[in-house]
């Protein structure tokens, strides 16, 4: 460190860290809307969630600003450590751990409740950076590929043992960090897409009708390309794998999946209707944001949220108060500024000279981005009812804390890329 | 930076990609689909109702005739309930637990979280006592409604009574009405329901998702506040009502009495009554069931809806149509020698021999001869066929009122029967009859049917000389007292004010020197005329109608006393009583026929099971019993086939099967 106080200070990226701090009081404000109680208006009381949330605010800008003292290299040395840590936490929470909603994902200390599954994320980032650090100047490997998605896959199955799917699903963000390190290819990355199509048609649709829509479409290729060998070879091959996919999707559906999980997803297909049971809380939700028009109701003036209409307002369902209190615009603005911010961490990602960081950046903006898809989508229903929290908004110390130590680690790297170009 | 730096741009189009898709949702979500915010507002409004406060309404003194009474409506929501003490409940409000049971799980299914009845119209005696112990019924709560109360159980046909709205009020009213409400069903509660119920507020109120209120909406800005019904003045004496039903107790039949210059009701008697507290509560059920039952029919609403021949009352119309018809003069006379000879062997009998009788006379003496002259000459000596001059004859009677409703302001008024001559010439075959085939006409018996309401106005008539106002209940709607448009208007009877003052002599006569002599009050000139209407089926109907003073006349009545036999035996003591009350306050009648009248029991013999006990014979010493009792029976059993004639019970049956 041979680098001054101020300079320290320059370096730092202060567009993401102003970034953090808009997202957290956007989702301290919402949390006092979502629980605001007209009878008892008072703005800051310790008792009510939006009391502690500040707490938790504050805390965390301490554990952010600390870790950007920290020295770096610390990180790196101490990241099979943290991550064997975190796994142990995970294996204690599934002994001591209190049962929440069905989940046994919290340890108690005290009055406060430690989800490790939020710190498992930020444990495999940097374990998986620390690993494909290692793989630099080669090029990738199938080994490396299977490393890496064993320090992926091993806390994923310890949370689904909670079973807390939700985060585990967080866990498979992680491709696209294999993806831009080359690991996966393009071509795999659109099958998994399409993979993700086809099992939604193959439950809207009935699977025979389905796998001869498939080989029409092949055919149609054939048409279009010409009859050379290597095309029919090809299109063949994937018109067998997606037969067998398409036919197996149904029985994976009704025997893997719980009754729960089917019951969500047959409610976003709309297979089925059910709003006063388990569509409930989509339907409160669509309800909440719908009603919220162009502008909003205003805050603190949103009925379904104030009066405890959509369930888990403050946490999971945080963003239907943004939409019913501040309307089309609100909601607009929120992922404007999600978006700038995953747009900026990949920015900063790319500007990175070490292995390290890279990965551990896409990392981040990958676990960022899918808790940010799924939690919108599932509020507005286009996707089914998975519950993570909205990061830096949601309520709850857990996720606000383990999300701003993912993010200021991250800063701390970009703070001192320039004397940091090999470890 | 490496080799796959390009792909960076693939991972920011997707995130692209999918932040476009969400915004498209909420965008469809958001501006494009209304549905939503209805949603949320149907989540979160409750439409609270306040129910205005029916109108009350008065005597012509300012006298209250039916007023509010708070009661109070136990709600209850299940899901709330819990813990409390039922036994105790149950106690207060007078069910048993399987009564309790069985409210619980109908307020449970129709939903856990709202509130819903559980005991109605809880009088506030009890409500009293369940207040002190509310706090041990968590969940349970009370709202206050108000009921009807009659402070002197008076006058209640003329009052009638509300119930609560059936399935066919809510549609006919195009969704004014709601489930609950309470709606006049007859009387005045039911022809002025549009001016007593007032206009229900609106509240809106937020609750929240466990139904709990939260406050209201908007700080009220679309709600709106109960506003109170009309007051409604009513023509009605409260006093001479009282004394009136006082008098017809255990009698059937009506007193009718109005004020002739303003045609406003000052008495409006059915007989048997009910007292109209009957008809509200939690007992209402019960008491209209045994009410229905009754077999003097309490809820037939006589003085419009029975419809009697008018009997020798009527010679007074028949001897001012024939004058105006120039038929006779005041000098004409006729003789009678005990009887109208109408055919060879077929004789009117008359109730004396009169000799060569004058108009004067005949009205004094009620002769019936004088008036089968008058009818066959008002028939068949106007140089036209007789079925013609019928007509004129019954135009003549139409424009005294009768054959027709008459407009008063309640529902339900019969208009009587005056027969047109297509009906005889049909009866008869051809149009060839004449005065002989209907000769009864002549005195008010036959196929005549008039109301009492319709004897009333007949007499207004004569004691106004030509005229009559609509008679009406109601003579003052509001703060204004306005008075309807169609109570203002004079009507002509058809019939010149001259011929009227030989007709009134004879009425004159008639009571201080005829059929109702025992009745004459001192120092009060009372122009009546009694009438005795034959009955087939029983006993002989008492009518009498008479007004007062002779000069600028205070007051027209009519008196139906069914089954009473002679006129002036029983309803001439009654209107003479009733005159003198409302004209001086005083009655002088000796007080042993006032008391006579007073406990006299009329009432036909029904042979009922559950009324046999309560049934007591006709006590009317001057009358034989037996054979009345029987042909009395026959009346109400084989009334379907009497048609118009006499009592028409088989009104009663209709009447009653409207409902």
């Amino acid at each position: 460190m041979h680098n001054d106080k101020k300079g320290f200070l320059g370096r730092i990226d202060w567009i993401t860290i102003i970034l953090w701090l808009v997202l957290c009081l956007i989702g301290w404000f919402n949390i006092h809307a979502a629980v605001f109680d007209p009878e008892n208006p008072g703005l800051f009381s310790m008792a009510t969630n939006y009391g502690k949330q500040s707490i938790y605010i504050f805390t965390a800008l301490i554990i952010g600003f600390s870790i950007l003292i920290i020295d770096q290299r610390f990180f790196i040395s101490a990241t099979p450590f943290i991550y064997i840590v975190v796994v142990l936490l995970l294996v204690t929470v599934l002994v001591v751990g209190r049962n929440v909603g069905g989940n046994q994902a919290w340890i108690p200390i005290g009055s406060f409740r430690l989800q490790p599954s939020e710190f498992g994320k930020l444990a495999t980032c940097l374990l998986l950076a620390y690993f494909l650090n290692t793989q630099t100047n080669k090029n990738p490997t199938l080994k490396g590929l299977v490393v890496g998605a064993c320090i992926v896959l091993f806390p994923v199955f310890l949370v689904m043992l909670q079973p807390d799917t939700g985060s585990a699903l967080a866990f498979f963000s992680l491709i696209f960090v294999f993806y831009r390190e080359g690991y996966v290819s393009t071509k795999l990355l659109i099958f998994g897409g399409l993979a993700i199509l086809l099992f939604v048609l193959a439950l809207l649709i009935n699977q025979w009708l389905l796998i001869g829509i498939i080989a029409a479409i092949c055919t149609a290729f054939i048409f279009i390309f010409g009859k050379k060998r290597k095309y029919l070879i090809d299109l063949g091959v994937i018109f067998a794998i997606s037969s067998v996919y398409v036919l197996s999707v149904d029985f994976a559906y009704e025997n893997i999946l719980q009754s729960h999980q089917r019951n969500r997803i047959d409610i976003i297909l709309g297979k089925m209707d059910d709003p006063k049971g388990q569509g409930y809380n989509l339907n409160q939700s669509k309800i909440a944001i719908g009603s919220g028009k162009l502008f909003g109701k205003g805050y603190l003036q949103g009925t379904q949220t104030k009066y405890n209409f959509v369930p888990e307002q403050s946490t999971d369902f945080i963003f239907c108060t943004v939409g019913e209190e501040w309307g089309f615009v609100g909601c607009v603005t929120v992922i404007a500024i999600y978006i700038f911010l995953l747009m900026r961490i990949i920015h900063i990602a790319e500007r990175q000279r070490t292995t390290f960081a890279r990965v551990y950046a896409y990392g981040v903006a990958s676990i960022l981005f899918f808790h940010f898809f799924i939690n919108i989508g599932m509020t507005i229903g286009i996707v089914p009812v998975i519950g993570i929290p909205l990061p830096f908004i949601s309520y709850g110390g857990s996720s606000l804390w383990s999300f701003t130590i993912l993010l200021f680690i991250l800063l701390k790297f970009d703070s001192t890329r320039k004397g940091l170009s090999q470890i | 930076m490496n080799s796959f730096f390009e792909r960076k741009y693939v991972i920011q189009g997707i995130i692209l990609i999918v932040a476009i898709t969400i915004v498209a949702r909420l965008f469809y979500l958001q501006i494009i689909d209304d549905s939503y915010l209805l949603s949320a507002n149907n989540n979160v409004l409750r439409k609270v109702i306040e129910y205005p406060a029916r109108g009350v309404i008065l005597d012509r003194n300012g006298k209250i005739l039916v007023q509010n009474e708070p009661v109070y409506d136990l709600m209850v929501t299940p899901r709330e309930a819990k813990n409390i003490d039922t036994a105790l409940l149950c106690q207060l409000i007078g069910i048993d637990k399987e009564g309790f049971d069985k409210r619980m799980k109908k307020a449970r299914d129709h939903s856990p979280y709202r509130a819903s009845l559980f005991e109605k119209l809880i009088p506030k005696e009890t409500f009293a006592i369940l207040q002190e112990h509310m706090d041990k019924f968590h969940g349970f709560y009370t709202v206050d409604r108000n009921i009807r109360t009659y402070p002197d159980s008076v006058a209640a046909q003329f009052l009638g009574y509300i119930q609560e709205v059936n399935d066919n009020d809510i549609k006919r009213s195009n969704g004014f009405y709601r489930s609950g409400d309470y709606i006049g069903a007859s009387g005045v509660e039911r022809s002025y329901e549009e001016l007593l119920r007032g206009t229900r507020g609106v509240k809106n109120q937020m609750v929240d998702a466990l139904n709990r209120p939260q406050g209201s909406f908007m700080d009220g800005k679309y709600d709106t506040l109960a506003i109170s019904g009309e007051g409604l003045v009513s023509s009605l004496d409260k006093e001479l009502q009282l004394l009136a039903e006082k008098l017809m107790r255990n009698k059937l039949g009506s007193v009718v009495a109005i004020e002739p210059a303003t045609g406003e009701i000052l008495t409006y008697v059915s007989s048997p009554s009910y007292n109209p507290n009957l008809m509200v509560g939690r007992e209402r059920g019960n008491n209209y069931m045994k009410m229905l039952h009754d077999p003097y029919k309490p809820m037939f609403n006589r003085p419009i809806q029975a419809s009697y021949p008018p009997g020798s009352i009527f010679k007074v119309i028949a001897a001012l149509t024939a004058q105006q018809a120039g038929i006779i003069n005041a000098e004409t006379r006729f003789h009678c020698g005990g009887g109208y000879r109408y055919g060879r062997n077929a004789i009117m009998r008359c109730t004396g021999f009169h000799h060569s009788t004058d108009l004067i006379t005949s009205i004094q003496k009620s002769c019936n001869t004088y008036y089968g002259f008058v009818y066959a000459h008002m028939l068949d000596r106007r140089g036209m066929p007789t079925y013609q001059a019928y007509d004129l004859w019954r135009a003549g009677l139409m424009q005294f009122g009768l054959g027709q409703p008459l407009g008063i302001d309640l529902p339900g008024e019969k208009g009587g029967n005056v027969y047109s001559s297509e009906y005889y010439t049909k009866h008869f075959g051809s149009n060839k009859w004449t005065s002989s085939y209907n000769i009864s006409q002549s005195i008010g018996q036959g196929q005549l049917g008039i109301t009492p309401l319709q004897m009333a106005n007949l007499t207004a008539i004569v004691a106004n000389r030509g005229f009559y106002y609509r008679p009406h209940l109601i003579k003052g709607i509001g703060e204004k007292q306005i008075v309807k448009k169609e109570f203002t208007e004079k009507i002509w009877a058809g019939v010149d004010a001259k011929h009227y003052e030989p007709v009134i002599e004879g009425m004159s006569r008639a009571v201080s020197s005829g059929s109702a002599a025992a009745s004459k009050i001192p120092g009060i000139e009372m122009c009546g005329k009694t009438g005795t209407v034959q009955n087939p089926h029983g006993e002989n109907h008492a009518v009498f109608f008479a007004f007062a003073p002779r000069e600028n006349p205070k007051i027209a009545i009519a008196v139906f006393v069914e089954n009473a036999g002679y006129g002036g035996t029983w309803a001439a003591p009654i209107a003479s009583m009733l005159i003198e009350k409302y004209i001086r306050d005083t009655i002088s009648l000796p007080k042993h026929i006032q008391d006579r009248v007073k406990n006299a029991v009329i009432l036909p013999k029904v042979k009922t099971k559950e009324t046999k006990t309560e049934v007591k014979p006709k006590q009317d010493t001057t009358k034989k019993t037996t054979s009345s009792g029987n042909s009395n029976q026959q009346a109400t059993t084989k009334s379907r086939n009497t048609g118009n004639i006499i009592v028409h019970h088989s009104q009663v049956r209709r009447n009653y099967a409207q409902r």
